[in-house]
């Protein structure tokens, strides 16, 4: 097993040792490998998770049988639903106990069979050497995704001659690259023609490392471009082409945008319920080219004029060559016109903090330069419209699955494979709250990563769902009066607290957690009563759009 | 509608719960699924019968494609297909009602495979429609039991094998060649 991690290039393995998977853990202490030890397995799942998204190389983690394997199924799923690579490794009670319900006995592949993109259980320490090999391979080409590999601890003391092999040949597996080119040339004739075109980015131009032919098809042609959540720094949002994103929390304009296109290109996305607003009435007037690599996402949710299966990075490539300059000045009068009427904006009186205010001067103090996670409610929301975007891989956060308490673990994994920039959490009293053990982990391995709980006291995008739509019964919702003093819970664990409760001290206080050569808490005590705008209600169109008075 | 949907699979253990999980978790209905070797014994053939309208046929076959332990998949439906049925009715018989049940057994070319003092088990084999009218005609004498296989399809022209092609895959290539 650990020679079949180090055949891989493995740089960290997140994880957590116990019964079933000690004989693994008795090779790992001599091998020379990196292992992050975490407090709790959904920590190191949700680790690897950000690892792969910062890198895009697979994360890796390695856990116990049982309550060792459930524990990382939230962060499983969480990577499953956002397409990220990731190869897990759990131990598993002996072959001969298997189904006996022996201590720490679960049934680990029948319980992430749902969630993984492919898993394994190896009953031949013969089939391991194989089995890693595809794992990897699995997880890291087509449409990434995690692969589980269940190992048995009778099969990991076995001894067998180790012989990696070289090419993989799964005959049911054979992820496709290259578009139909016919597809891509009835795409072209489409877009030549359109007047009103759109391009609707998602994660799967980050993971297909599409950005720089993103740049030059949209700058070739002038096509204005919006991304999901997840495709947010596939396209510099400083771009005069930059709609910034859509969809339910999405800007005014790229909403506008999309519901009145001719033409909507869709780049690696999957036309997702929080994106499309209500299906039916979604971009009525377009027809609708479908670049994805995973076929099963084409005509999902919505019926597409031309789907082309491929590979972004190659496709792209190849329509920009079939291309030229657009004739569309009326409709970049238009969208002028939307920005300048509807701009993302927020309330800037009063002495109260601003989550807007507070993520924007992180932008600003990173120059728009930093890895960013986030846990998820109303600040991942904040984040995705206040930070300003511009790299690829500088916004990690859980768009699918939704998981709370995700950013922490993530950001520390994303640190470990980019220790050079600046890695920051943007959290909420909540989402942080949910794997604040792993301070011990960053405090003792020395992990640099700063966070910034944004406290407004309450599970804050419940409580704005309960005051638009349950007529203000807050059930539920609030966490002030139990919240902790979260600078002492940071020292507590050796890391420095900052505490901010003015405006004025908002600036001084990311500058001196920028300077801190360590993990940094910043506990902002925010707004407690604020909405994030504009905002799509649940079963409307995109154009029906809620804002502030 | 209803399809018939031919896949040839990975034989070994956890594929079919593979298969059954993703019609679950989708909320896909299986009519009927009937599993078995094939010639080559590392390979086996489901024979899936779904219903739902194009939309959710076209998903299931996408998603059924997107397993790894799926090797290929193709929708018979449209297809000239030969599809059997073999089905196990106990049915009761009395000494009145005996040489009716005989009678309907010969005109359905099926045969009696056990005889009890109260009842017969007839063997059929058959499409589903032909199983389904021997059942009506059966059913006034009074049916104690029935088990039913499940069908099983072979297109009559087109195969489905594991030939070796050059480039990509036909996994892939289906795909993409949709609505070309």
């Amino acid at each position: 097993m650990i020679e079949c991690l180090k055949k891989e290039g493995v740089e960290a393995i997140f994880g957590l040792p116990g019964g079933a998977i000690l004989p693994t853990f008795d090779a790992l202490y001599d091998s020379g490998l990196r292992f992050i030890l975490v407090r709790h397995e959904q920590g190191a799942a949700h680790m690897a998770d950000g690892y792969a998204r910062a890198t895009g190389k697979p994360g890796v983690c390695l856990v116990t049988s049982g309550p060792g394997a459930t524990n990382l199924v939230t962060g499983i799923a969480t990577a499953y639903m956002d397409s990220v690579p990731m190869v897990c490794i759990t131990g598993q009670v002996a072959t001969s106990a298997i189904g006996s319900d022996a201590f720490q006995e679960a049934d680990t592949v029948g319980i992430t069979r749902p969630i993984t993109k492919h898993n394994y259980l190896v009953k031949d320490v013969r089939d391991l050497a194989r089995v890693m090999r595809e794992a990897f391979y699995i997880a890291s080409t087509g449409r990434c995704g995690p692969v589980l590999v269940d190992f048995p601890v009778d099969v990991s003391r076995a001894k067998t001659e180790f012989v990696y092999p070289k090419n993989v040949d799964i005959r049911g597996y054979k992820p496709t690259l290259s578009g139909p080119p016919k597809q891509i040339e009835k795409a072209a004739e489409i877009i030549l023609q359109a007047k009103r075109p759109v391009l609707y980015v998602g994660g799967g131009c980050i993971a297909s490392g599409a950005s720089a032919e993103l740049l030059e098809f949209a700058q070739k042609t002038g096509i204005p471009c919006t991304t999901t959540v997840h495709g947010l720094g596939a396209f510099p949002e400083t771009d005069p082409l930059s709609l910034r994103m859509l969809g339910m929390h999405g800007t005014h304009y790229a909403n506008y945008s999309v519901q009145n296109s001719d033409v909507l290109i869709a780049v690696g996305a999957r036309f997702d319920d929080r994106v499309t607003g209500k299906i039916d009435l979604f971009a009525p007037k377009a027809k609708i080219i479908h670049i994805d690599i995973d076929p099963s996402s084409i005509s999902k949710t919505i019926p597409v004029h031309v789907p082309i299966v491929g590979d972004v990075k190659y496709i792209l490539r190849e329509l920009t060559g079939l291309v030229k300059k657009l004739d569309i000045d009326e409709w970049h009068e238009q969208i002028k016109e939307w920005k300048k009427k509807h701009p993302l904006k927020y309330d800037q009186s009063g002495k109260q903090i601003r989550q807007q205010y507070v993520i924007d001067k992180v932008g600003e103090l990173t120059h728009h330069d930093a890895v960013v996670t986030t846990g998820v409610g109303q600040h991942q929301m904040w984040t995705a419209q206040w930070y300003g975007f511009r790299h690829p891989r500088s916004m990690i956060t859980s768009g699918g699955l939704g998981t709370m308490g995700y950013g922490f673990p993530a950001a520390i994994g994303a640190k470990i494979g980019r220790p050079k920039e600046t890695v920051f959490c943007i959290d909420g009293d909540g989402s942080f709250q949910m794997t604040a053990c792993e301070l011990a982990t960053a405090v003792y391995y020395k992990i640099p990563v700063k966070v910034a709980i944004m406290d407004n006291a309450h599970h804050g995008m419940v409580r704005q769902w309960q005051e638009l739509f349950y007529n203000r019964r807050y059930s539920a919702s609030e966490l002030g009066p139990s919240n902790p003093d979260f600078v002492k819970v940071a020292e507590g664990y050796g890391a420095m607290g900052i505490r901010v409760s003015e405006k004025e001290e908002v600036v001084p206080a990311i500058e001196k957690a920028l300077k801190h050569d360590g993990p940094v808490v910043l506990h902002f005590v925010v707004a407690k009563e604020d909405n994030v705008y504009p905002m799509v209600p649940t079963g409307h169109a995109l154009d029906q759009v809620m804002d502030m008075a | 509608m209803k399809h018939t949907i031919s896949v040839l699979v990975e034989n070994h253990f956890g594929v079919l719960a593979h298969v059954a999980g993703l019609f679950s978790a989708r909320g896909f209905n299986i009519d009927s699924l009937a599993v078995g070797e094939t010639d080559d014994p590392t390979v086996s053939r489901m024979t899936i019968m779904a219903h739902g309208d194009e939309r959710i046929i076209e998903q299931i076959i996408k998603q059924l494609n997107k397993l790894i332990d799926v090797i290929k998949v193709q929708d018979l439906t449209e297809e000239e297909t030969i599809s059997r049925e073999l089905v196990l009715i106990k049915v009761n018989a009395t000494s009145a009602g005996r040489s009716d049940i005989l009678q309907i057994v010969n005109t359905f070319r099926a045969k009696v495979v056990d005889v009890n003092p109260h009842s017969l088990t007839v063997e059929v084999t058959g499409t589903e429609e032909k199983i389904d009218a021997m059942l009506e005609l059966l059913r006034p004498f009074g049916i104690k039991e029935v088990v039913r296989t499940g069908t099983i399809a072979l297109a009559r022209k087109s195969e489905l094998t594991l030939k070796k092609e050059k480039g990509e895959s036909t996994k892939a290539q289906s795909a993409s060649k949709e609505k070309e």
